[in-house]
């Protein structure tokens, strides 16, 4: 489902948009990883051809870029949903009902942890810890951390702003 | 350039603008878990109402106030009242008789589940009893993005103590004589490790702080630096005075914790402007500079090589020691790496003396520890008590025992690095010492609790899961080993297990231990094997009779309502989030296949109606 849904940037727009982030980086030392944070947050995942742009531009094997970013979890390849709900699956979590929380969400949105609705609306993944173990179990939508008596009613009001 | 304002004129002006006019001030505890509490919509609403009335009220919104689990809290001063479970409908009621008529509204105060009676003031709440906050001195009593009211708290007095009279060596000398050891885990002696680092010829040097707090079920790094990130900066700037030749500095902070990274970087550029950071600090002809890194989501990053790997912009994996990073760090430079704590502990030793900070603590652990209290207990939240107290007195007296006051199984410390340690053991002192000798280890400070209905083989499968999935498969002992390990405790969870298997997870183990390249893994294997050492019982009941005797691994929710005992009072009905609770004509059932096994119906249930069964059935 990667490539051919996502949606399309011209090769113009692209360079344009990577622009300012690689002027910030260019000669520092160290930086590819804040580097590829950076192009993440902008276009939501590590497209192909922003790798292969980045790699040109720092005068490094593109299979470099992918060692270091494979290598992180929080490095995505594909293009992800517009609402990321995150199942918190740190101990406190998981003792008191994480596990039933991912299999209820899996049924609840179709697909399994780790993947993308086709209609890009919704990625669930898993999250090792938000550190907010005191009001376990918690989902974490967005950026906000969701206790679960709330979580029905703000998976439901996501729906409803998808229709 | 205009000249900058001196440090101690700004720190005058802020206490007088604290204490001098007498102003109320509500303190509203909105640390990443008070927002998610709710704490925000509370600070809302106070704005609102105070400006709707034209009230002189200072709100403040503070980092983390400890108590997690009655949020959001609410501190109101002069008045000293400490109200919990604040919402925005309080918000008026508070106004109308607290702050405009000094009385306390009983409701919202804490009040002793025995006599009833109510208690105003935090630390006289049992759940800070016993705890002494040093290293969150400043936790949820400032407001983290506003220097000046670090200042008004003595930030940057160890600062100025320093540059205006201590030598690095005399800075050294007075670290280790405190006996302060690393916050991290390992608990290196933090004096020798700068001493170490200050003899090396190479430079420049480097200073790091680790923010990569990657445990399950560990907040207390998060929570300081959301709440006091200017006692790491000042700690760091301290550290790096005393090792000479560093002019860089690099905090690295986990990626999952935004708010942190925040208000980080709004204290960064804080301290720049005010001449505390960056050239010539102080007028002492100090050049040092500060960034952040955030991780990218992988655990085995908070290990020391693999941080500084991250940190050059390469894959994090460790590396072979030694050189030990003091030698041979960041950039091959000599580097000195501290976890937030230790940092946050430098500027109140110096400012209080080594020999305060070394009569807290044992013989061998100096000083406090911050732990993340959580899991199956009355009490969760972020606790800070001396070295030396028991498990028992931090799970009962602070923690007030288990959630649902049943009998305590064992609490896990460490996090899945760290062991079980079962309840026989509550009297052990928790030092670096005493538990590395009962084969647990003190971490980073998590601590969870478990109770009678969490099975041991379970939460070992958990962690070593976690430590299997996180492996960064350099070395063979860790990303083979640590899989064949949870294919065993797979068969045994799933009722496959064979005769042989705990001997076999006892022989991987040890030769992982021994054989692993880096600490984390040669930790891996901590969680099964303690609680094979301590619950043997439960891991034959799941090889040989094929059933896990509290129903965990059959199916979740082993919870059961005794049709005798229940009163029909509904209240299980209402705390169930799941809708697992169906009410017939009979009266209450559990739906099994929605209950996910929270256990709050078993906790709230008055005739203690709600059981957890003892399984018979076979699992699979």
């Amino acid at each position: 489902m990667a490539g051919s849904e996502s949606p399309v940037i011209t090769a113009d727009e692209l360079a344009e948009r990577l622009a300012p982030i690689l002027s910030k980086y260019l000669g520092k030392e160290g930086a590819v990883i804040s580097l590829l944070q950076d192009v993440q947050e902008e276009f939501g995942f590590l497209e192909e051809r922003a790798m292969t742009a980045v790699a040109d531009a720092l005068r490094l094997p593109v299979s470099h870029l992918y060692g270091v970013a494979s290598f992180y979890a929080q490095f995505y390849f594909e293009p992800r949903g517009r609402n990321i709900v995150r199942i918190c699956t740190g101990t406190a979590c998981h003792i008191r009902g994480a596990p039933a929380i991912q299999t209820t969400l899996e049924e609840e949105l179709g697909i399994s942890a780790g993947e993308t609705t086709d209609d890009l609306e919704f990625t669930l993944e898993t999250v090792n810890c938000v550190g907010c173990c005191a009001l376990a179990p918690v989902v974490m939508v967005g950026d906000q951390v969701v206790r679960r008596k709330e979580l029905q009613k703000v998976i439901n009001a996501l729906k409803e702003t998808e229709e | 350039m205009a000249r900058r304002p001196s440090i101690e004129k700004l720190r005058a002006e802020a206490r007088k603008a604290r204490s001098g006019n007498g102003r109320p001030r509500v303190l509203i505890g909105a640390a990443t878990c008070g927002r998610a509490a709710g704490a925000l919509d509370v600070a809302a609403a106070f704005n609102e109402e105070i400006e709707r009335r034209g009230l002189d009220v200072e709100v403040v919104v503070t980092g983390c106030q400890g108590w997690c689990g009655n949020e959001p809290l609410v501190l109101i001063e002069p008045h000293r009242l400490f109200y919990q479970r604040v919402t925005p409908y309080d918000v008026a009621p508070i106004l109308d008789l607290t702050l405009s008529r000094d009385r306390a509204i009983d409701r919202l105060l804490y009040s002793e589940p025995d006599t009833g009676d109510v208690v105003r003031w935090w630390e006289d709440v049992p759940f800070y009893g016993k705890q002494r906050r040093i290293i969150l001195r400043n936790c949820g009593m400032i407001d983290p993005t506003d220097i000046h009211s670090v200042l008004a708290a003595g930030g940057y007095e160890a600062l100025e103590k320093v540059i205006a009279g201590l030598a690095p060596d005399e800075v050294i000398e007075e670290i280790k004589r405190s006996g302060l050891r690393g916050r991290g885990g390992a608990g290196f002696p933090t004096g020798r490790k700068w001493e170490l680092c200050r003899r090396q010829q190479n430079a420049p040097k480097y200073v790091i702080c680790n923010g990569d707090e990657g445990d399950p079920g560990a907040f207390m790094d998060r929570s300081v630096l959301e709440g006091d990130p200017h006692s790491v900066i000042e700690g760091m700037i301290i550290a790096a005075y005393a090792i000479g030749d560093v002019h860089e500095g690099t905090v690295y902070v986990r990626a999952e914790y935004p708010l942190a990274v925040r208000n980080l970087t709004i204290a960064i550029e804080q301290a720049e402007e005010l001449g505390l950071l960056g050239k010539n600090i102080l007028g002492s002809g100090l050049d040092f500079h500060l960034g952040i890194k955030r991780g990218a989501g992988a655990f085995v990053c908070g290990e020391s090589t693999a941080l500084m790997y991250s940190i050059e912009g390469v894959r994090g994996m460790p590396r072979q020691t030694p050189p030990r990073s003091v030698e041979r760090g960041l950039w091959g430079k000599p580097t000195v790496l501290n976890n937030v704590k230790t940092f946050a502990l430098v500027p109140v030793i110096i400012n209080r003396g080594a020999d305060w900070f070394a009569a807290i603590g044992t013989e061998g652990s100096k000083g406090t520890q911050v732990f993340a209290l959580t899991g199956k207990v009355k009490n969760t939240g972020l606790v800070e008590v001396p070295m030396g107290i028991t498990i028992r007195e931090l799970v009962h007296d602070i923690g007030g025992g288990t959630l649902g006051g049943g009998r305590c199984k064992a609490v896990q410390t460490g996090g899945p690095s760290g062991g079980c340690i079962p309840e026989s053991l509550f009297d052990t002192p928790i030092d670096f010492d005493s538990l590395q000798e009962i084969g647990a280890m003190m971490g980073s400070g998590g601590l969870v609790v478990m109770d009678e209905s969490d099975c041991m083989v379970s939460i070992a499968r958990y962690f070593l899961a976690f430590t299997q999935q996180e492996s960064c498969g350099k070395c063979t002992p860790c990303r083979v080993g640590t899989y064949r390990m949870l294919e065993i405790m797979d068969r045994i969870v799933e009722g496959k297990g064979e005769p042989g298997d705990i001997e076999r997870l006892e022989n991987l183990g040890r030769e992982i231990q021994e054989t692993a390249l880096c600490a984390l893994g040669r930790s891996a294997p901590n969680p099964v094997l303690t609680t094979i050492r301590h619950f043997r019982d439960e891991y034959e009941a799941h090889i040989r009779d094929r059933r896990c005797p509290v129903g965990v691994c059959h199916s979740p929710g082993g919870y059961r309502i005794v049709a005798d005992e229940c009163l029909h009072c509904g209240l299980c009905l209402d705390v169930c989030d799941d809708d697992a609770i169906r009410e017939n004509r009979s009266g209450y059932t559990i739906d099994r296949e929605a209950c996910i096994g929270c256990g709050k119906c078993h906790i709230i249930c008055p005739a203690e109606a709600i059981v957890l069964e003892e399984t018979e059935e076979v699992i699979a």
